[in-house]
C-alpha cells in the first residue's frame, strides 16, 4: 500500500549475496578497467574531440529535461500572473517577488500538511522497522514450526500489485474485520499497512541469516533472552540493512499519494502531496506553483543528504546484471 | 551438559520446543496481524467483492456474476484496456530503451558523472503528485512552457491534455521524465559490473562500437533487462496518478485506465463490486507478469 506510482517499487526476492557488504566493497575497490570504449581511443585527437563533444551534449541536455523544469518552477513562482501568461515568456523573473510564496504557505495551510506528512512517514517508519525488525529477527534465528510458510505467505504478498487491493484494502481499514474499528481520518491508517511490507521482512530476513549463529549462541549460554540476543547484538551488526529499510519506507510514505488520498478525505488530515493536488484547482497559477516548489525542496534536500544511501537501496534487492 | 543449543538447563525437549515457538511467534505476532489485516485479508476480500454487492448499509449480497456483466456493458470498459495497453506500450517504447541508453552513455564518461546521476533522480525523489501537477502547468495550452518553446521555434502549439489524440501521450511523457532516473541508476550498476576484458576482446576481434554493444553489453545485462522489462509492465499497468489529476479520463475517454476506472467506479459510482471486478480482472493480469518475473530472479539465484 505504500508504492503507487510507475516505478519498479519492489525489486522483489531475487538473488542474495551471502555477505552484501563484503561484495558492495570489493565491487568499488576493483580498479575501474575499461568500459565500452578503450582507454587507448580516448587519448587519440579524434577520440578527444569525440568525447568532449559528447560530454558537453549529454551534460546540456540532461540539464535542460531535468534540471531546467525546476528552474521553471522556482522562477515561475516568483513571477505575477500577467508574466506568466506572456509569449514570449521571460527567461527571468522581472522582479525577484516572494509574495506567492507566502501565500502558498498561508492560503494552503501548507504547515499544517507538512506536519501531517512528517507525522506519516515518521510513524510508518517506526512501527515498519519494529514490526518487521521482529518478524526478521523470529524467521531467521528462533525458527518455529510453520516459519517457512509464515515466510512464504509474507514473501506471496510481493505478487500482488499494490494498486489492484486498494479497493478491500479500503474497505478494511474503514471496517476493521472482527474489531469493527473505523480507521479512516487516523495516522493508523497510514501507519499499519506500511508495516505490511514482505520486501521488508525479506531484506532484513536475509541480512540477519549471515550473522554467525555462534555469536547468538555464545550471548545464550551467557542467560541473555531472544529480545536481549536482537538489541544487543543482532541490531548493532544490522545497521546496513536498517538503514536501507529506513529509507525505503520513508521514501515510499513521502511519495505515495493514492492511499492517503482514499483513507485520508479530512483537509485537515492530507499529507502535502494529497493536499496540494486537492486544492489545486482552486490557487492563482503562481501560489500553486510556489507550493509545488515548497513541496520538492524537502525532497531534493533528503536525496542530497542520503544520496548514497538511497542509491544503495535502489540495488538492494540484490538485482545485479 | 551436553545441549549447547538451549540457554538453560534442559527441562525436556518438549517443554523447550515449546517455549521456542512461543517466543518466536510473540516476536512474530506484530507481523502477523498486520499482513492479516492489510494484506492477506485484502488478498481474499478482493475476490469476495467481485461477486458481492457491497453497499454499507446492508451485509454483502452474493450476486454472481452480475458485477462483471456491468462492467463489460460499460462503453469505457474497452477504452480502459486499450488505454491502459497503450500507455504501457508507449511507456515502454519511450520508458525502456531510453534509461538504458543513457546509463551506456553515463557509464563512458569520466567527468559530470555525479552530477548526472545526481539530477537523473532528482525527478524520482519528488512526490509524484508535484510532478504531475508541474507538467500539467507545461501542457497548458495557451502559456505553457511547451507551447511556448513550439513558439520559439514558430511551431503552432498544441493542445496537450485537451485533445484526444495527443493526451495519452501527455502522460507517458510525465510518467518517462519522474520514473526514468531508476532504471537509468540500476542499469548503470549492472554495467559496472561487466568485466573491461570482454570489451577489450571484442574489440580485437574487430567489432565496432554498436556491435559491443549489442554482443557484449546487452548479453551481460540480459537478465536485468528482463527483470525491469517485467517490473515496468507491473508498474505501469497499475497507471493512475496521471490521468487522475491531469485529465480525469478525457478528452472523451482517451485517457481511462483500469485503475482510474476501478477507482471511478468505488467513489464516483459508489459500486464497490464494480470496481472490485475491474481490480480482479488486473490482479490477474498482473500475476502472470509478476510470476514470471519471481520465476526470472530466482533462476538467477540457482
Amino acid at each position: 500500500m505504500t508504492d503507487t506510482a510507475v516505478r519498479p517499487a519492489r525489486p522483489a526476492p531475487a538473488p542474495a549475496p551471502r555477505t552484501p557488504r563484503r561484495s558492495r566493497r570489493a565491487r568499488e575497490a576493483a580498479p575501474r578497467v575499461r568500459g565500452l570504449v578503450s582507454p587507448h581511443t580516448l587519448t587519440t585527437r579524434r577520440g578527444k574531440i569525440v568525447y568532449w563533444t559528447v560530454l558537453t551534449l549529454v551534460v546540456t541536455l540532461f540539464t535542460a529535461v531535468f534540471v531546467f523544469p525546476l528552474y521553471w518552477m522556482v522562477t515561475g513562482a516568483m513571477k505575477s500572473p500577467d508574466e506568466l501568461v506572456r509569449m514570449p515568456p521571460s527567461l527571468f523573473p522581472e522582479n525577484i517577488d516572494l509574495t506567492p510564496y507566502a501565500e502558498a504557505w498561508e492560503q494552503l495551510e501548507l504547515g499544517t500538511f507538512l506536519l501531517n506528512t512528517l507525522m506519516y512517514a515518521g510513524g510508518a517508519w517506526i512501527i515498519t522497522l519494529v514490526v518487521d525488525v521482529s518478524a526478521a529477527y523470529a524467521l531467521s534465528k528462533l525458527r518455529p514450526a510453520l516459519g517457512r510458510a509464515v515466510l512464504a505467505m509474507m514473501l506471496s504478498t510481493l505478487m500482488i500489485p499494490p494498486m489492484v487491493i486498494i479497493l478491500p484494502a479500503y474497505l478494511t481499514v474503514k471496517d476493521l474485520p472482527i474489531l469493527g474499528w473505523d480507521l479512516l481520518n487516523t495516522p493508523w491508517a497510514i501507519w499499519l499497512p506500511a508495516a505490511a511490507n514482505g520486501f521488508f521482512v525479506f531484506l532484513l530476513k536475509r541480512f540477519f541469516d549471515s550473522i554467525p549463529r555462534e555469536l547468538l549462541e555464545a550471548a545464550a549460554i551467557d542467560g541473555a533472552s531472544p529480545a536481549r540476543i536482537l538489541w544487543s547484538i543482532v541490531l548493532p551488526v544490522s545497521r546496513p540493512i536498517i538503514g536501507v529499510v529506513s529509507i525505503l519506507s520513508v521514501v515510499a510514505a513521502w511519495k505515495d499519494f493514492v492511499w492517503p488520498l482514499l483513507v485520508l478525505p479530512d483537509q485537515d488530515k492530507m499529507p502535502l502531496s494529497v493536499g496540494i493536488a486537492q486544492l489545486s484547482a482552486q490557487m492563482p497559477q503562481n501560489v500553486l506553483i510556489a507550493a509545488l516548489v515548497i513541496a520538492s525542496i524537502p525532497a531534493i534536500l533528503v536525496f542530497f543528504v542520503f544520496q548514497r544511501n538511497i542509491m544503495a537501496g535502489l540495488t538492494a534487492g540484490g538485482l545485479k546484471g | 551438559m551436553t545441549t549447547t543449543t538451549a540457554p538453560r538447563p534442559a527441562r525436556g525437549p518438549f517443554r523447550n520446543a515449546l517455549r521456542r515457538n512461543l517466543t518466536a511467534y510473540g516476536f512474530l505476532s506484530g507481523a502477523l496481524i498486520v499482513f492479516a489485516f492489510f494484506s492477506w485479508y485484502p488478498m481474499v476480500r478482493e475476490i469476495l467483492l467481485s461477486f458481492q454487492k457491497t453497499n454499507f448499509v446492508d451485509p454483502p449480497e452474493w450476486v454472481g456474476l452480475a458485477n462483471l456483466r456491468t462492467v463489460f456493458a460499460d462503453a469505457a470498459f474497452a477504452d480502459a484496456w486499450l488505454n491502459t495497453l497503450a500507455f504501457t506500450g508507449l511507456a515502454l517504447v519511450f520508458g525502456y530503451g531510453v534509461p538504458f541508453l543513457a546509463a551506456i552513455v553515463l557509464n563512458e564518461l569520466r567527468h559530470a558523472r555525479a552530477y548526472l546521476r545526481f539530477i537523473v533522480y532528482v525527478p524520482v525523489m519528488l512526490p509524484p503528485a508535484v510532478a504531475v501537477l508541474l507538467f500539467k502547468w507545461f501542457y497548458d495550452p495557451g502559456p505553457g512552457l511547451f507551447n511556448q518553446i513550439l513558439d520559439v521555434f514558430s511551431i503552432p502549439g498544441l493542445s496537450w491534455l485537451d485533445s484526444s489524440s495527443t493526451a495519452l501521450v501527455s502522460l507517458v511523457i510525465v510518467s518517462t521524465w519522474m520514473n526514468m532516473g531508476t532504471g537509468t541508476l540500476i542499469y548503470l550498476a549492472a554495467l559496472q559490473s561487466i568485466p573491461g576484458e570482454l570489451y577489450e576482446a571484442a574489440e580485437l576481434d574487430g567489432a565496432g562500437l554498436f556491435k559491443r554493444v549489442w554482443h557484449v553489453t546487452i548479453p551481460q545485462t540480459r537478465l536485468i533487462l528482463l527483470v525491469m522489462l517485467l517490473l515496468q509492465i507491473v508498474a505501469t499497468m497499475q497507471v493512475f496518478i496521471e490521468p487522475y489529476l491531469l485529465t480525469g479520463g478525457g478528452p472523451e475517454n482517451a485517457t481511462v485506465t483500469v485503475a482510474y476506472l476501478m477507482y471511478q467506479y468505488a467513489f464516483n459510482y459508489g459500486d464497490f463490486g464494480g470496481g472490485g471486478a475491474l481490480g480482479l480482472m488486473l490482479m490477474v493480469v498482473l500475476m502472470i507478469f509478476s510470476a514470471v518475473y519471481l520465476r526470472v530472479s530466482r533462476d538467477d539465484q540457482g
